[in-house]
């Protein structure tokens, strides 16, 4: 056992290599882990998944959840 | 619990011959009789190995277990395996050439391919009866949902392995087994009116089909192509977003029952994530490790746009012809 240190990422769950947000060029944002997000208009939405995608474009139908509908959007004009 | 899944009926002279062996009392043969298993008829060939891959899966319920391992079922498999993995390799054209990052060239790259749809058909055109015929269709592969990829888990470095479990656990449910997104299918299936048993239009699925579900087995039990199962898997999810979106909306254009539908709006958004992860975490993640394999991931990928092509294809020409 080596000895214990400040950065005790293992036993906390919070890894200094594994990002908890993740930026996607031209799509979402993926959160990672359990989230409460509250949308343009004030509502909440609790996450449902393990990794959750929100909508970035402005454009998907399911937001603040992510749908694809970015793709179809021209180049210059996605995130 | 004895497998509910039902043998085939044979398609020709190597499947007949390998079904009897299968259900036969003695060992299954290293040699089919009169059998040339390296130019087989390509339907004959493709439901006989679908047939060996599902001893791995679920088995049959008239098929002794033991069989998997059998000598005899190994080295057909291999011979059939390696005739499919050699015509696979013929259609593909190789790997692409792109500047900067590979997760963002993979993903335009999907978003590029522009193939017959069979979602588009749904959305617009299809009548009941050819969403059912569909539906019977996929059912081989969505009732074993994500499993082909499974085997592929403990053949992979750390990161990757991580990543494809991070995605898996969602397919399976998230630990819930009403979630399971095979389950979900097959509550989707009874709802329409259509048997949600494994294998249940086995003897109706075309060789297009047969041929898609076999290559996902190919590439996840041969633990050297997990660079082609990981490319597979993303370019399976980069293409599934938006036609599940225009598969509910055409089903709900026709009346069809809300399982079902939401069966496709949950991929709606779970692989709009999935897509992501599969591009990013998963095949990124593995390139970093083994870079020597990305021709394989991409050869994956064609596999899967490649597949799904020749079934829409197969489907639209036929229902054309009305």
């Amino acid at each position: 056992m080596s000895e214990p240190t400040t950065d005790t990422g293992a036993d906390t769950g919070a890894d200094s290599t594994t990002p908890d947000v993740i930026v996607c060029a031209g799509g979402p944002l993926l959160l990672r882990g359990d989230h409460l997000v509250c949308d343009e208009d004030g509502t909440p939405h609790r996450t449902h998944r393990p990794i959750s995608a929100l909508c970035r474009c402005g454009s998907s139908a399911t937001k603040p959840w992510c749908d694809g509908t970015h793709k179809l959007i021209p180049d210059k004009q996605r995130p | 619990m004895p497998s509910s899944t039902h043998l085939p009926k044979p398609r020709g002279p190597l499947s007949e011959q390998a079904l009897a062996a299968l259900v036969g009392s003695g060992p299954f043969p290293d040699h089919l009789a009169d059998v040339d298993t390296s130019q087989p008829d390509p339907e004959d060939a493709a439901l006989t190995l679908w047939t060996l891959h599902e001893l791995c899966y679920r088995g049959f319920a008239e098929v002794d277990d033991g069989r998997e391992w059998e000598p005899g079922v190994v080295r057909l498999r291999r011979e059939l395996e390696v005739e499919l993995e050699a015509r696979l390799r013929s259609r593909w054209p190789g790997p692409p050439a792109y500047d900067g990052d590979f997760a963002d060239s993979f993903l335009a790259a999907m978003e590029e391919h522009d193939g017959p749809s069979l979602a588009r058909y749904v959305q617009r055109d299809a009548t009941v009866d050819d969403v059912l015929e569909l539906l019977q269709a996929r059912s081989l592969y969505h009732l074993k949902e994500s499993d082909p990829v499974s085997w592929a888990v403990p053949r992979l470095p750390v990161g990757p392995r991580a990543g494809l479990m991070e995605l898996q656990y969602d397919e399976y449910g998230g630990g819930r087994p009403d979630r399971l997104h095979a389950r979900l299918f097959a509550d989707g299936l009874a709802s329409v009116g259509l048997d949600p048993t494994e294998g249940a239009y086995l003897d109706q699925t075309p060789l297009a089909v047969l041929e898609q579900n076999n290559a996902m087995s190919l590439f996840g039990l041969n633990r050297r192509l997990r660079g082609a199962a990981l490319g597979h898997l993303a370019a399976f999810e980069a293409t599934s977003s938006q036609p599940s979106r225009r598969m509910a909306q055409g089903m709900e254009r026709l009346g069809m029952a809300e399982p079902m539908r939401s069966y496709y709006l949950e991929h709606v958004e779970a692989d709009a994530v999935h897509e992501q992860l599969a591009a990013r975490t998963i095949c990124g993640a593995l390139l970093e490790a083994e870079p020597e394999l990305e021709a394989d991931v991409w050869f994956g990928a064609f596999t899967c746009l490649d597949g799904e092509d020749r079934t829409a294809a197969h489907f639209l020409e036929r229902w054309g012809d009305r």
